[in-house]
């Protein structure tokens, strides 16, 4: 049984190695105290030098959290959240204002290297500008030039605020209001810092604008907030990735995504979350409590979400479409994948209020381990919604008999003419494929991983290129171990 | 000597299905093993492949000269094992191509060769498919999904080609196919045949061996051989049926 034996050791060494953005990079921090009061947000607002009206509304946003309670309707459990225990604002310490990239810490580059997003601009062949945000600040944005000759505003978000107050303070909170749930009335309150997109009329991106989230100083909260507006005749595709490094407590990442689709516009936004998950046993891990909402306000407008999520102890996200226009359409792409003990409760809102309003939802769960994964969604068609039209599918896949699935669809019509069809399945990754593959060749490991990314191949084509590949090792890693 | 199964007891859950099995296989050579259904053939095609729950509890089967009985299933593909399986399994969203691409890297990576490059690989799968007349169609699909039962064997010939074997195995290849498809097997089959390689061919008709002529009959009864002769012995079968087997070596 040598050999046998042997590649389990293999698989165990592999298993308990899999998560390689766990280091921590030792860069000096400048951080508010522990723990969440009025003064916090003060703080927070005056390191960022914001203007009166956003400290404003941060306060506002703070006392309508404190009537808030934590929800508790999704499938996922966790011990209560201390929300004293946390740091709310914690930035890397920098001398002074950054001209060049030379002058940016060598320790906070290295961190980037290490994750393998190139910062220096001339090393980007694939064309991607970034936006670089470790704990609660953006570090550096690329390709700024280029893209402010098109007309086209992508900046941090503290940036933004300084220099394009009048867009920010428009479209701020248009899409998800502070009183919108628990995690976002918090996130309002502490928004630390994020991405902000403008792309004016008639402008079609020309590169694909991503931003890489990194959570790095311990008993840190992430709470960044990105605003994306494509107006009349727009186009852009947007990509965020996010690792953190693996630590014993759970951290809190609470984010808000608003997107913003005028007449004829489209955005497309895709989402690889790769957060720490835990150990095997379920110690630490991120908790992912995101509210991601796309307001279709203009005809003919489309939003596109995809998003793989193998990351996070606990993920909570409904990346959503109000589809307000006429005409305007929404899709949702997801592959969420949960192994050991991690927690994915995700899916959608499909709201249709104009006439005509299209949706897809196609839902691949992966578990595996102890996992749990649900996928949750609603698709809503309203009075006034003539001629709304959906399709989801939901399918489930499982690996091993100790994890679950789940699907909760919540259907809501409201006007006749609405066609909403829903199609779910849950299967299992069957012993015969695994012997086909290995019989060729191929090892468990990697025929899981293949297997996999052909039973998410539907999502993972509606990728960007650069991120499909990333996207498709991501699901193999994720994997390992699960089975054998 | 390229295979030499000695003595093999082979039990799936429990209970015993090879019951001190009997093999030698030289290079060059075919072989065929015949016998009614349920003697142990597909269990045995599983052990010398080592799929999980085929548990050999007595016996050895030696290949190339070393005992694999605890070999993974991959590492025997990887040395030259293969099998063309009686029911091949569809993998939904993996496109032959990348499934082939995939195995024959895994065998080059074994080997200690660098990964084959996209063009090379290309060609290799252009030249092989015209071997078993697969349309470029097939190679672009998900692997055997909505594959009609010819092109189901035609596909595992095809794969076959292209890993190039030096011992297959032919799991009831012929079940199911019709006449046109069985000798485009057979073709295949005779066109990869050669001094450095042999094969197993597993049926229970006779028809396949019109098309692929082998130098030994194996009869098999019980979980193990109970007789073996040259090509005549499977015409003797055929004329016969294997009634006279049961009766000459006993009901189960």
């Amino acid at each position: 049984m040598e050999d046998k034996l042997s590649q389990n050791k293999v698989l165990e060494e592999v298993t308990g190695s899999d998560y390689k953005y766990g280091f921590v990079s030792d860069i000096e921090n400048d951080a508010a105290p522990v723990g969440l009061n009025e003064d916090t947000i003060r703080l927070i607002s005056a390191k960022k030098e914001e203007p009166e009206w956003l400290l404003e509304f941060r306060l506002k946003a703070y006392r309508h959290w404190l009537k808030l309670e934590e929800p508790d309707w999704a499938l996922i459990h966790h011990p209560p959240i201390n929300y004293q225990d946390i740091i709310y604002y914690s930035a890397p310490k920098k001398k002074k204002e950054l001209a060049s990239l030379d002058e940016v810490d060598p320790e906070l580059l290295d961190t980037f290297n290490k994750l393998g997003i190139p910062l220096e601009e001339q090393k980007v062949l694939a064309g991607v500008a970034v936006d670089a945000v470790i704990d609660s600040v953006s570090v550096k944005t690329t390709f700024k030039d280029t893209l402010s000759k098109h007309g086209i505003i992508f900046s941090s978000f503290s940036d933004a605020v300084k220099d394009h107050p009048n867009l920010v303070k428009k479209y701020l909170a248009s899409v998800v209001p502070y009183t919108d749930n628990y995690f976002a009335a918090l996130n309002s309150a502490v928004f630390s810092d994020g991405s902000f997109v403008y792309i004016p009329k008639g402008v079609r991106c020309p590169i694909e604008l991503s931003t890489y989230f990194r959570i790095n100083a311990a008993n840190t909260g992430q709470f960044e907030r990105t605003l994306i507006v494509a107006d009349d005749d727009a186009y852009v595709s947007y990509l965020e990735g996010c690792t953190a490094p693996m630590r014993d407590e759970n951290q809190l990442h609470a984010a808000i995504v608003e997107i913003v689709v005028m007449n004829n516009a489209e955005v497309k936004y895709s989402t690889v979350q790769n957060w720490y998950p835990g150990d095997k046993e379920g110690r630490g891990g991120i908790y992912n409590f995101v509210t991601k909402r796309a307001a279709c306000k203009g005809v003919n407008s489309k939003v596109s979400w995809t998003q793989v999520e193998t990351g996070s102890a606990i993920t909570w996200k409904y990346p959503s479409c109000v589809l307000m226009g006429d005409n305007s359409v929404g899709e949702f792409y997801s592959v969420a994948v949960t192994n050991n003990h991690q927690q994915a409760d995700t899916g959608t809102k499909m709201i249709h209020l104009g006439k005509n309003t299209k949706s897809t939802i196609i839902s691949k769960g992966i578990s595996a381990g102890k996992s749990n994964n649900s996928y949750r969604g609603l698709v809503r068609v309203s009075k006034k919604a003539d001629g709304a039209r959906n399709y989801s599918q939901c399918d489930s896949l499982l690996l091993g008999d100790k994890c679950g699935a789940h699907t909760f669809p919540y259907i809501q019509t409201a006007n006749d003419s609405a066609i909403v069809e829903h199609e779910a399945t849950t299967s299992k990754i069957s012993d015969e494929q695994l012997f086909y593959c290995q019989q060729r060749g191929i090892e468990t490991e990697k025929a899981i991983g293949l297997i996999v990314n052909g039973y998410a191949k539907e999502v993972l084509n509606k990728l960007p290129m650069e991120f499909a590949v990333e996207a498709q090792k991501l699901l193999a890693i994720t994997l390992e171990g699960s089975v054998g | 000597m390229l295979l030499n199964i000695k003595n093999l007891h082979v039990a799936i859950n429990g209970k015993e299905i090879l019951k001190g099995f009997n093999l030698q296989v030289n290079k060059g050579e075919i072989h065929a093993i015949m016998g009614p259904n349920g003697t142990g053939k597909s269990t045995l095609a599983a052990a010398i492949t080592g799929r999980e729950g085929y548990e050999i509890t007595e016996g050895e089967i030696i290949y190339k000269g070393q005992v694999i009985n605890d070999w993974t299933p991959d590492k025997r593909a990887n040395e030259g094992v293969f099998l063309s399986f009686q029911y091949p399994v569809e993998i939904p969203g993996v496109s032959m191509t990348n499934f082939m691409r995939t195995a024959l890297n895994a065998k080059r990576q074994y080997q200690g060769l660098p990964q084959m490059k996209a063009g090379e690989f290309l060609k290799l799968m252009e030249q092989k498919k015209k071997l078993v007349e697969i349309t470029a169609k097939l190679t672009n699909r998900s692997v055997n999904e909505g594959f009609s039962g010819g092109e189901k064997k035609k596909n595992e010939i095809f794969q076959m080609a292209m890993l190039e074997p030096t011992l297959a195995i032919l799991d009831e290849t012929d079940s199911g196919l019709d006449i046109d498809a069985l000798k485009v097997v057979a073709k295949g089959v005779n066109e990869l045949k050669s001094d450095e390689n042999a094969f197993v061919v597993i049926t229970h008709y006779q028809r396949l061996l019109d098309y692929i002529v082998p130098d030994f009959v194996h009869v098999m009864y019980g979980g193990r051989i109970v007789k073996s002769g040259g090509k005549g012995l499977a015409l003797e079968l055929e004329e016969q049926g294997y009634e006279w087997v049961k009766e000459q070596f006993g009901e189960e």
